[in-house]
């Protein structure tokens, strides 16, 4: 719609993980978010938490290639930062007040349900990979996550060759896909 | 064996790296093998699901190094603020403080402490200066937006959307009195109409005292009877407005509550009244004192106070504290020290006499009748 071209080329960046737009989003946004926090019974170790909760909500939408914002990016993540703190106040129990009388600045309800889920399915895949043990954990991870070549991590991790290496993380693959159904079904 | 062939094919299919012929073949047992084809269906779940996980764990590694980077760099300060929010800053740091030693002591009592606007018969929702609070910060923040940012016009409607809404805060200025706390209490003498609740709640109210029934109307009270040792007090509703009302229909036990016994109580840990239920957990309270029982249950600032009563009717303590750290572990003074604190008011003059009177209407009654009936004699405790 009218997102400035700036901003549009921040949020390509950020879907691509480009570490400066990261930087730019953080200068121009953080301490805003920061002083909103810490002057609503939060620390700056909660408004890191709630800041990087943000990008997280940020990056997911980056990432659709459709996405558009209807509002100025400061807009957007006050809003989203304020509702996430909103809620664990809520959740810490620091105050029992309801926040209906809180006006949104920018509706984002239905960002944030979307986020609900992606975090709880995320918690819980993290959940069965801590179970998983060792070196099945770190197998994955370097594979998954740090997206390294099979060849690289049967070096790394002493196999004799690549083939042996991806044995080894299909096995370790068919214990996390066990743990993670037995929470994921748990949790529907 | 196979199910690792098949996660393989799975995970191959899933990133498009198979061949067309593959695909095809692959395709085509899926159709044919209704149950592989199930099993398919859960690996290619999985594998989305890992995929989302492993973005996300790469995303926040990227922040944290971002973080990292400007914390360096001194753009990210862990330090206070400058001006005002430093303030605040230190508040909260020192309110942290004060927490930790609540969790050392190991309970905390529940008295909801803030601004509520009181003796006001209006029926305003209540609201916390919080929420002022941060009205006028959004308000401050936005602001400064303006002057830093580029945006201008943007963030400036959304101001001016804002400024449209009526704040509601407003009308509340023109409360009389502010309380800065709530509780609970309930009434145990209908003649004198005195009320019980904790000493710790009391304690909040300097220069009035006031209770709130649960139709809202409120009553002027003084406390009788306060003892910081057993925390409790008894308040003798003073106000000429307050009708008498029909004996009560709990009784007060005169000894202990039983281990297991179910219990339910009602308070006012928002602006309605509030029940819940639970049972009797532990014969002792925190560290064994005998002055209390445990409850398991679930109580929230401004349940302080709250009668706590069993399916018989009988009122066997008054909610006091909960545990920190712990969920659902709560404090209740038992019963028998209320007739304790009545012998102490009795040596006051004019009320040598008093008795508790009650008739025991909840025994064989349903819930909701129960809570009917006791609804009436429990009342908000405010004041400042």
């Amino acid at each position: 719609m009218n997102t400035s071209s700036p901003e549009k080329s921040l949020l390509e960046g950020l879907a691509r993980e480009d570490k400066d737009a990261i930087e730019r989003i953080y200068r121009d946004n953080y301490n805003m978010v920061q002083s909103m926090i810490v002057n609503n019974s939060g620390t700056t170790d909660d408004a890191a938490d709630i800041f990087q909760e943000a990008m997280i909500v940020l990056f997911e939408k980056s990432k659709n290639p459709d996405f558009e914002l209807n509002c100025a990016l400061k807009t957007y993540i006050y809003s989203v930062c304020r509702r996430l703190w909103l809620k664990k106040l809520q959740q810490m129990q620091r105050f029992t007040r309801q926040t209906e009388d809180f006006e949104q600045v920018v509706p984002i309800e239905e960002e944030l349900e979307f986020h609900e889920k992606r975090q709880n399915d995320f918690s819980i895949m993290e959940n069965a990979m801590s179970k998983i043990g060792e070196p099945c954990k770190s197998l994955l991870e370097a594979y998954y996550i740090q997206k390294k070549q099979m060849q690289q991590i049967a070096t790394e991790f002493g196999y004799t060759n690549a083939d042996n290496a991806k044995t080894q993380k299909y096995k370790c693959l068919v214990r996390l896909k066990k743990l993670f159904f037995a929470q994921y079904k748990n949790g529907k | 064996m196979d199910d690792i062939l098949l996660i393989d094919a799975a995970e191959r299919y899933v990133k498009g790296e198979m061949t067309t012929e593959e695909k095809t073949y692959f395709e085509e047992i899926r159709k044919n093998n209704p149950e592989l084809d199930q099993l398919v269906v859960e690996h290619i779940f999985f594998f989305n699901e890992l995929n989302k996980y492993s973005d996300t764990k790469s995303f926040k590694h990227t922040l944290t190094e971002t973080v990292a980077k400007l914390t360096n760099e001194g753009f990210i300060s862990k330090a206070p603020l400058k001006g005002k929010a430093k303030l605040v800053y230190i508040w909260n740091r020192s309110k942290r403080t004060i927490a930790v030693a609540a969790s050392i002591a190991g309970i905390v009592s529940i008295v909801s402490v803030g601004a509520i606007s009181s003796y006001t018969k209006s029926k305003e929702p209540d609201t916390k200066l919080l929420v002022q609070k941060i009205h006028e910060q959004d308000q401050q923040i936005k602001q400064q937006a303006v002057k830093t940012n580029q945006i201008e016009n943007k963030v400036n409607a959304v101001i001016e959307d804002s400024k449209k809404h009526p704040v509601v805060i407003e009308k509340e200025k023109q409360a009389p009195i502010e309380s800065k706390f709530r509780a609970t209490g309930f009434l145990i003498d209908n003649v004198n109409n005195f009320i019980v609740t904790n000493a710790h709640v009391v304690k909040e109210a300097q220069h009035h005292l006031i209770v709130e029934n649960n139709k809202g109307e409120q009553f002027q009270a003084e406390a009788v009877y306060v003892s910081a040792i057993n925390d409790l007090a008894i308040l003798k509703v003073t106000d000429k407005d307050f009708k008498q009302l029909p004996p009560m229909p709990y009784s007060i036990r005169k000894t202990n509550a039983e281990l297991g016994e179910q219990i339910f109580m009602l308070g006012y840990p928002k602006q309605e009244i509030v029940y819940g239920e639970g049972y009797v957990s532990a014969k002792n309270g925190y560290k064994m004192d005998t002055i209390y029982c445990q409850l398991s249950t679930a109580a929230n600032e401004g349940n302080s106070g709250s009668p706590v009563i069993n399916r018989n009717g009988e009122l066997l303590g008054i909610i006091t504290s909960r545990e920190t750290g712990t969920e659902g572990v709560v404090y209740a003074i038992k019963s028998p020290n209320i007739y304790n604190a009545i012998e102490e008011v009795k040596k006051i003059k004019d009320y040598e006499k008093i008795k508790i009177t009650s008739t025991p209407a909840l025994k064989g009654t349903d819930r909701p009748t129960q809570i009917k009936k006791v609804q009436d004699y429990v009342f908000m405790i405010k004041g400042n």
